[in-house]
């Protein structure tokens, strides 16, 4: 229920509504419980709503300490075995 | 996309891994709970449990409001939705939970009640837009990730003056919750449940932001991190809980800072302000009545509460005896405790909500643990 994605603001179409774009699927959401967006934005959106910005300078710094991590300690395994239902 | 894949690199998480063996302190244990059911369902997915070290133990949290919804409450909603004049409209998750004498939204469908599917909360109004002569009813549900969508709708329906419009509003808050588990007898007296610290839910606070956490943190001497719902963000926040605990402190610390501000959303917060107020006490499934744990709508906005427009009536049943759903909710049982799990009960005939959502637990288990592990290469 809580479950919401990034997504990339491929339009912004007036009136509260931008066009997001998932895996070739377009889709009409409302940024009507945010501060305006722009196209490009990276929004967090949940049930037909975006919920918040999704901060890229943040998530880049995320990104960066994950990497850096991996880096120093040279592990070349993936840990992770994503399991299919 | 970058932002959703790079949260799930194999290597950076074997790396993290490998820091957090080192950092744990092997005298002792670690009881953390992951509040919220989609950080239940990232740890199973990605097996995040199996990188962590033996003294480190997950908790599974309340945080499924499918799960945590009290079975009077759907009764009452079907009941609602077998009226002839009403259209109930909802989330996917719902329609399937089973209520008592074996009802469920889908079988009050399939006999002839107009019960419909919602991704969006939008579409309900679109429907009630679309259908002026049937009574349109919102059934929400829902933490704070969900509620703003409702307090817009219920603005907008004023706004457009729609007089078919109504919410069933059955919206929880999650400090409540998590406070209520505190104060359980399971974990202060009975010692059956232990939680040395929290992983805060991501989209939660989006919206309510980290500084709910800090009373409780503080008063409870609980540390709490708030943690995005992809397995890097788990384990750096299993971490982050770890070192905190390593030194003794008990602060509400924010690894998602790529979506959460501690104010939150404040848009969001003041549309919610505007729309509903806290009730007294809200009963919760496993939980009991809370006290102001949840939220119903304002008198200004009466026309447009389902609980007042028709008049609407709670009756107690009992619980489906053999269902350990209230324990699981919890984090008293392990859904493997139950004797129905993964035999009578399964996602394709769930007898209880924690094996239907795909934020509950017993759906967690099913899907990704009930087949052995797979062989260590």
């Amino acid at each position: 229920m809580c479950l919401a994605v990034p997504v990339r603001v491929a339009a912004v179409l007036g009136n509260q509504w931008v066009e997001i774009e998932v895996g070739g699927v377009h889709s009409r959401i409302s940024t009507a419980l945010i501060d305006e967006v722009a196209v490009g934005d990276y929004v967090i959106v949940h049930a037909g709503f975006a919920i918040t910005r999704l901060d890229i300078e943040e998530a880049e710094k995320s990104l960066a300490l994950f990497d850096e991590i991996a880096g120093h300690l040279g592990e070349a395994v993936d840990a992770l075995h994503p399991r299919l239902p | 996309m970058r932002y959703i894949r790079g949260f799930r690199d194999g290597a950076a998480a074997a790396a993290l891994a490998k820091l957090l063996a080192a950092e744990v302190d092997p005298q002792r244990e670690y009881h953390l709970m992951e509040f919220c059911g989609g950080h239940t369902h990232a740890i199973f997915r990605y097996g995040v449990e199996d990188l962590l070290p033996g003294n480190i133990r997950l908790v599974h949290g309340p945080g499924c409001p499918v799960c945590v919804l009290a079975v009077p409450r759907l009764d009452a909603a079907i009941e609602l939705a077998r009226r002839p004049e009403v259209t109930l409209v909802s989330y996917g998750d719902m329609l399937r939970v089973p209520a008592s004498r074996r009802q469920s939204l889908l079988k009050a469908r399939a006999q002839g009640a107009d019960v419909r599917m919602a991704y969006s909360a939008l579409e309900a109004l679109e429907v009630a837009v679309a259908h002026p002569e049937r009574e349109v009813v919102f059934f929400a549900i829902g933490f704070e990730t969900t509620t703003p969508a409702t307090a817009y709708l219920v603005l907008e329906a004023q706004r457009l003056g729609l007089a078919n419009f109504s919410v069933y509003c059955n919206h929880v808050v999650t400090p409540a919750a998590i406070q209520s588990i505190l104060d359980s007898p399971e974990v202060r007296e009975w010692g059956q449940v232990r939680v040395d610290g929290f992983i805060g839910p991501s989209h939660v606070s989006a919206v309510i932001g980290s500084r709910p956490y800090e009373y409780f943190a503080q008063e409870y001497q609980r540390p709490v991190v708030i943690a995005g719902f992809e397995p890097l963000d788990v384990l750096q926040a299993v971490r982050m809980l770890v070192q905190q605990l390593n030194a003794g402190r008990a602060r509400v610390e924010n690894q998602f800072t790529r979506g959460v501000l501690r104010e939150g959303n404040r848009k969001a917060q003041s549309l919610v302000a505007e729309v509903f107020e806290l009730r007294s006490s809200f009963e919760w499934r496993g939980l009991g009545a809370l006290p102001y744990s949840g939220l119903r709508i304002k008198s200004a906005f009466a026309e447009f509460d389902a609980e007042r427009r028709f008049a609407m009536q709670f009756q107690a049943v009992p619980e489906n005896a053999a269902c350990q759903c209230p324990a699981i909710i919890r984090g008293v049982k392990k859904p493997t405790d139950c004797a129905i799990f993964g035999s009578v009960c399964t996602p394709r005939n769930p007898i209880g909500s924690c094996m239907v959502s795909a934020e509950g637990a017993c759906s967690a288990y099913y899907k990704y643990r009930r087949r052995p592990e797979p062989a260590a290469v």
